[in-house]
């Protein structure tokens, strides 16, 4: 793949513990996305989040990163200045966190949060700045974008909440969207809503999405290719149509806990964790 | 509104915008007729609580007046000219009359009237403890941000060092020891008092500030001499109200720095400095008013220790000297207004929420 708009080789990332040692949490992982749709799937604790912090530089100390190669667009991360770093957040790669309560600052307006992604990248006039607001709102398909433009965060729904930060991560027009877990934090009939509205602007701009989830019916919905992380190792990548195909025992342990509407099995069955060797 | 809206035809929310601002206007005068219903309601306890410790204190004012050699007939009309023997509830309707046509009686250790004493006592601390609740918020707000930004590095342990010395450090011991130092011996700083000798009485008070007065009256010899005295007790009270700030700050602002939305910032590419200064500090101006309300608040009452190293003609000297000769119309005058500068300051900062928190209102 030449086109690769990220290129993740043997990335590393560890924390010290408190009784000194560091304790790697992602180990050893690498990937390449290019502007298509991956998933990247596994339980709490997994280290896909940090995965995704990580590509943006924003693991602080104490926490350590390391990688052969951290190259977007060619350009490897970790030698950027914090200045070029800074460019490359928001216009290049961005990120949708996962609960908009949490997430959005909750005493600034939203309107002028999403036209600070903007004016942070590109200089413009006020006019235009709000034009584009309103229509990035727009896009994420809120009715009366005029109105929410000048509410608080907790005005909001968290499916509106989810809306404005997508807007937010999009306005600057970015390469690279990470998704991490977006519609966790929402109720089950707004996922579906929020998340149509990111498949469909990452496919109108011809966007790469890494959508990081504990949820594998979600993913292989959602995504092209789907990478399988379990502490902190990527155990399975494979196609999206092709999850009931996976070998390793940790994916097979987890597409057989999927209740399924058919079902007549009297009990869900868990991991076994012993068969992979883990903890 | 609906006759210039086509005027603005191209932007529509303008003429919303107003109809909004209209609304916010009659909500902001609501709330100011709630807060001045509050103000009264606690002031009228304030009252009940100084008039029910002028009862309740060991103290006859009939022996005050007459003295304890008095016969009983003489005695007897005083207390009945004094209204003594009136039930409570009429005596402190009086009271309450008397305290809001400003008479707050007579101070038997000055001679005077206790509201012109105060009038007096009152300006020279407040010019201090403004100044000082300057300085302390001038330094300590950034020095509280500053440690925050570089949690661990050396600048906040010398900024935590600095705070805990606040803390530590008696008011006392820092005042006599900046006194030997920078008067004495450096001379850099006036001595005690609010002016040199040969100044004082020179101007006629208007505010009873007297940077402020001294530039009414075009004489700015006297305000640099003001100045001069004021700089250190000044820098003293700053540096114990910046060693609280600083530290609050800090710790408000560490609190702030870990949320999610200080991580959204930094993924739409947005500076360091904004993220702090912006991102993370505009939520903690909520706790800081607080903070700084409760300080000023503090050094308005007087600091009784400062004021009496620097022979400061204030309200804490007033209020201790007062107590020791058992004056109580001059301690009951002095802690009716300590008491309103407390419902105002906090009154203030109820109001200076509902501006900072979108949420309060």
């Amino acid at each position: 793949m030449s086109d690769a708009l990220l290129e993740v080789e043997n990335l590393r990332v560890s924390f010290p513990s408190p009784r000194g040692e560091r304790v790697e949490v992602v180990r050893g992982v690498s990937f390449r996305v290019g502007r298509e749709r991956l998933g990247i799937v596994g339980e709490s604790g997994s280290g896909k989040s940090i995965t995704g912090r990580a590509i943006l530089r924003l693991i602080r100390p104490p926490g350590r990163v390391t990688a052969d190669r951290l190259a977007f667009r060619g350009r490897n991360l970790l030698d950027l200045s914090d200045t070029a770093m800074r460019e490359v957040r928001g216009a290049g790669i961005s990120m949708v966190m996962q609960d908009p309560k949490f997430s959005l600052n909750p005493v600034i307006r939203v309107g002028d949060q999403i036209a600070e992604a903007l004016v942070t990248h590109e200089r413009r006039p006020s006019r235009e700045v709000r034009r584009r607001v309103i229509e990035m709102l727009q896009a994420v398909r809120i009715d009366d974008p005029e109105r929410v433009a000048r509410l608080y965060p907790h005005q909001l729904s968290g499916g509106m909440g989810q809306r404005v930060m997508i807007a937010m991560m999009l306005i600057a027009r970015p390469d690279l969207l990470i998704a991490d877990e977006p519609t966790s934090a929402l109720d089950v009939s707004v996922q579906a809503q929020v998340l149509d509205i990111v498949d469909a602007l990452v496919r109108d701009e011809g966007m790469g999405l890494i959508f990081i989830s504990h949820d594998l019916d979600l993913v292989s919905s959602y995504c092209d290719r789907i990478l399988v992380m379990h502490r902190g190792e990527i155990v399975e990548e494979c196609a999206a149509g092709r999850l009931r195909e996976a070998r390793h025992p940790y994916t097979r342990g987890l597409l057989a806990a999927v209740p399924r509407l058919d079902d007549t099995r009297e009990e869900l069955p868990v991991l076994d964790r012993r068969a992979m060797g883990g903890t | 509104m609906t006759l210039d809206a086509p005027a603005r035809g191209l932007e529509p929310a303008s003429a919303d915008r107003s109809g909004s601002a209209g609304r916010g206007a009659a909500r902001l005068a609501r709330s100011l007729a709630a807060v001045a219903a509050s103000v009264f309601a606690t002031f009228l306890g304030l009252l009940a609580i100084t008039f029910f410790i002028g009862r309740v204190v060991p103290i006859d004012p009939v022996i005050a007046v007459v003295g304890d050699r008095a016969p009983k007939d003489v005695y007897e009309a005083t207390r009945i000219a004094l209204g003594l023997d009136r039930p409570l509830v009429e005596q402190f309707a009086r009271y309450c009359l008397a305290v809001l046509s400003g008479d707050l009686g007579t101070s038997i250790s000055t001679g005077n009237r206790v509201v012109d004493d105060l009038r007096h006592v009152f300006p020279a601390t407040l010019e201090m403890a403004t100044i000082g609740i300057v300085i302390g918020v001038g330094l300590g707000v950034p020095m509280g941000v500053w440690a925050a930004a570089r949690q661990g590095s050396w600048i906040d342990q010398v900024i935590r060092v600095a705070g805990l010395l606040g803390y530590a450090v008696p008011a006392f011991w820092l005042g006599l020891v900046g006194l030997a130092v920078f008067y004495a011996r450096l001379k850099w700083v006036g001595g005690p008092g609010r002016l040199d000798i040969a100044y004082d009485g020179l101007i006629e008070p208007v505010t009873g500030l007297l940077l402020v007065d001294s530039l009414l009256a075009g004489e700015t010899e006297i305000f640099a001499n003001a100045l001069w005295h004021l700089a250190l007790p000044c820098s003293v009270l700053g540096f114990f109200s910046l060693a609280y700030i600083a530290r609050m700050t800090r710790s408000f602002l560490l609190d702030q720095l870990s949320q999610e939305f200080v991580v959204t910032a930094r993924v739409k590419g947005v500076p360091e400095w904004k993220v702090v200064w912006k991102h993370a500090f505009r939520p903690i101006l909520i706790p800081l008013v607080t903070v700084i309300g409760l300080s000023y608040a503090g050094l308005l009452e007087g600091s009784v220790m400062i004021e009496t190293i620097f022979s400061w003609p204030g309200i804490g000297n007033y209020l201790t000297t007062a107590l020791l000769n058992a004056d109580m119309n001059a301690v009951l005058g002095a802690t009716l207004v300590i008491g309103a500068v407390f419902i105002g300051i906090n009154k203030l900062s109820d109001i200076l929420y509902r501006v900072l928190d979108p949420r309060a209102a």
